[in-house]
């Protein structure tokens, strides 16, 4: 009975131990399910179709090509491959203006037969229509169910989950602009956080010390959401004003406050690997001569570069994956970035802003999981390769 | 031309001790000004009533109690899951493989970015599970999110317990299990502790997971089941601070709570810092 209940006991820590491992695969397969299902969508919004005379030649449209149409960027079919005929725009409720209430009949019975008319009476005409009201006349064609393609996708440069009659689901301005800002939050925060670490393990005093590293504790401890208030209050205005731009809330605001939370990272990693040094080669440097400071960027800083390279991965990944701070500085304009002084929205706030008012199950909060998962696989890479990196031989191939 | 050594190094150090000053400062700079400016919306009311005329008056008593909730039961979930795998981690793994690969899981699970559980708990507790916004929703994923943490922590208690301490109770004749039960986790017990405070200190600042999960925009009432949404207190600055009607006159509220949740948290980290340092290094 005993050792019954000790087999079982010892069956739960196991189960226990593995937990991290399930909920990481539980992760990917909640993940990419709802992801996934983002290609599944046809490119115009569901429960719709767009119709054209059956004299166009037309057969299919891709997403773009029904954005620049809908925005009058395209104004005739040769453009498209088709005949030089203007394209005209049919939106489904101007069918409201053009015929009264009873011409529609009981239920809106004739309403198809209505739209039918509309749009065989013009060649160039496009229309943009709910399925169940499709004319079944022979003289209107509607157009072949495209599904969202990966190149509309990955390649796509814009991000208008609104846009109507075709969703923009291109992922590029908030890939380029995570990266922007991660990266040069990392380049504000690298010589900075060396510094205080080489600070740290090589010339602070035990007081100083003993002040200074609860400070970078205490400066990890700060919620994002506290450092993402206290950007939007204090570095918003002092962006704007010092570099007189139109808008505070910019990239730079961004990587402004995400060098300051990417600080504690780097810090205590890098501080780490340069503690590890073994004093052996230490004090054979400071035997030959060498001064203090020739030893800790000729032996120390070479022999922790593993580490140190480990803590800027690290901090890169803490900064593409950090939501609320980004959200609330960086003014969340999802277009491709152009300069550094102007808003960008990142993935993180992209799903932090969108997910509450994207229904549940549409093309939308598919198009967010995706972003979920780009996200996941880019902090994954980091993690394994910052794990990698630290745990190569310290000192070999420098 | 060559500087000399000396002068080189000297120009080294004084930007090296310059930078150390910079980073005491920006944390001073940041507590100074929410502490200067929050203090004066902290009252008796403040922290003891409900949001009134569009967030503009009243106090923040309903996220402090929903973040209270959300501790406790983020808790119940990290705490036994954690405390277990690492038992097994540092005591019952002889294989080295299947302990490398463990850690390495959590330490991957750990750099996964907080938006992402919130993704995830939305997707599996809020939808499939069907428990909608709630208290148990939000639990589940802050646990899940700290679990790496309570891991680590727990592993480095269990791994400073001398290994005399489990041989000597071995040859006393205890088995394995209440070697565990009685000498191992007695002696690791403060230091599992502090890993723990720390994990509520991270837990109670969280927004990103809690976005979809559990978090109400305004919610007067107190919740009264496990169901119920609640508001919490990084949410609730999040939302005054950004999108309330009357941003001016929010400011206050604002700074407030700021200076709440940033006590709360700093004090549940030097809370952990003192037991570390009371109790040995971790």
């Amino acid at each position: 009975m005993r050792r019954f209940i000790e087999k079982t006991i010892e069956n739960i820590l196991r189960l226990s131990g593995l937990a991290t491992t399930i909920i990481i695969l539980l992760m990917v397969v909640f993940l990419f399910k709802e992801g996934f299902g983002l290609f599944k969508n046809p490119v115009v919004e569901r429960g719709h179709v767009l119709c054209v005379n059956a004299s166009n030649k037309i057969e299919y449209l891709n997403s773009k090509e029904i954005k620049l149409i809908f925005d009058g960027k395209i104004e005739n079919w040769n453009k498209l491959g088709g005949e030089d005929v203007a394209i005209e725009l049919f939106r489904f409720n101007e069918i409201f203006s053009r015929y009264s209430e009873e011409e529609f009949g009981e239920d809106y019975k004739k309403l198809p037969e209505k739209l039918g008319e509309v749009i065989s009476s013009s060649p160039g005409m496009i229309a943009f229509i709910p399925k169940q009201y499709m004319p079944s006349t022979q003289q209107v064609k509607a157009l072949a169910e495209e599904k969202i393609g990966g190149a509309d996708f990955f390649g796509g440069t814009e991000w208008i989950p609104t846009s109507v009659p075709s969703p923009q689901f291109g992922v590029l301005p908030l890939v380029l602009g995570t990266l922007l800002v991660s990266l040069v939050a990392i380049l504000i925060a690298l010589p900075l956080g060396l510094g205080v670490a080489i600070y740290i393990s090589e010339l602070a005093s035990y007081g100083t010390r003993k002040i200074l590293k609860p400070a970078v504790e205490l400066l990890a401890g700060i919620p994002s959401v506290v450092y993402g208030f206290f950007g939007l209050v204090v570095l918003v205005p002092l962006v704007q004003k010092a570099l007189n731009l139109p808008v505070g809330e910019t990239a730079f605001t961004g990587s402004l406050v995400l060098a300051i939370m990417a600080l504690p990272t780097i810090i205590t990693v890098a501080e780490d690997a340069m503690r590890s040094t073994p004093s052996a080669m230490r004090e054979a440097s400071l035997a030959l001569g060498a001064t203090h400071w020739q030893t800790i960027y000729k032996v120390i800083i070479p022999y922790a570069s593993s580490g140190i390279s480990a803590a800027v991965i690290l901090g890169i990944g803490r900064a593409v994956g950090e939501t609320m701070a980004v959200l609330m500085v960086t003014g969340n304009a999802a277009v491709i970035p152009t300069s550094l002084f102007a808003p960008i929205r990142t993935i993180p706030a992209a799903i932090a802003a969108e997910l509450g008012e994207a229904p549940v199950g549409g093309a939308h909060y598919q198009a967010l999981f995706m972003l979920g998962c780009i996200l996941f696989m880019i902090t994954l890479v980091m993690s394994i390769a910052s794990e990698l990196i630290s745990k190569r031989q310290p000192g070999k191939g420098v | 031309m060559k500087l000399s050594k000396k002068l080189s190094q000297s120009i080294a150090f004084w930007i090296f001790r310059i930078l150390g000053v910079l980073v005491v400062g920006i944390l001073l700079w940041i507590l100074g000004f929410i502490i200067v400016n929050g203090i004066s919306a902290i009252s008796f009311e403040f922290l003891f009533s409900e949001p009134k005329e569009g967030m503009t008056k009243g106090g923040i008593f309903p996220a402090i109690v929903g973040t209270c909730c959300l501790i406790a039961g983020s808790m119940l979930v990290a705490f036994p899951i954690g405390i277990m795998s690492a038992i097994y981690l540092n005591e019952y793994t002889t294989n080295g493989k299947i302990a490398k690969f463990i850690r390495t899981m959590t330490n991957n699970l750990g750099g996964v970015p907080s938006v992402i559980f919130g993704l995830f708990g939305m997707a599996l507790f809020v939808n499939a599970m069907k428990w909608g916004d709630s208290i148990i929703a939000g639990s589940f994923t802050l646990g899940l999110l700290v679990l790496p943490l309570v891991i680590r922590t727990t592993e480095e208690a269990l791994k400073m317990v001398p290994d005399s301490f489990r041989t000597g109770s071995y040859a006393l004749g205890a088995n394995k299990l209440q070697t565990i039960r009685r000498v191992v986790l007695p002696t690791a017990f403060p230091n599992i502790l502090t890993g723990l405070i720390l994990a509520v200190g991270r837990v109670s600042g969280e927004t990103a997971p809690i976005l979809f999960t559990v978090a109400a925009y305004f919610l007067p009432k107190l919740p009264t089941s496990i169901f119920d949404q609640v508001m919490a207190l990084p949410y609730h600055l999040y939302v005054i601070s950004t999108s309330g009607t009357n941003l001016e006159a929010t400011r206050p509220m604002a700074y407030g709570t700021a200076l709440v949740l940033i006590t709360l948290v700093l004090c549940i980290n030097l809370l952990a810092a003192y037991l570390r340092r009371r109790f040995g290094k971790m």
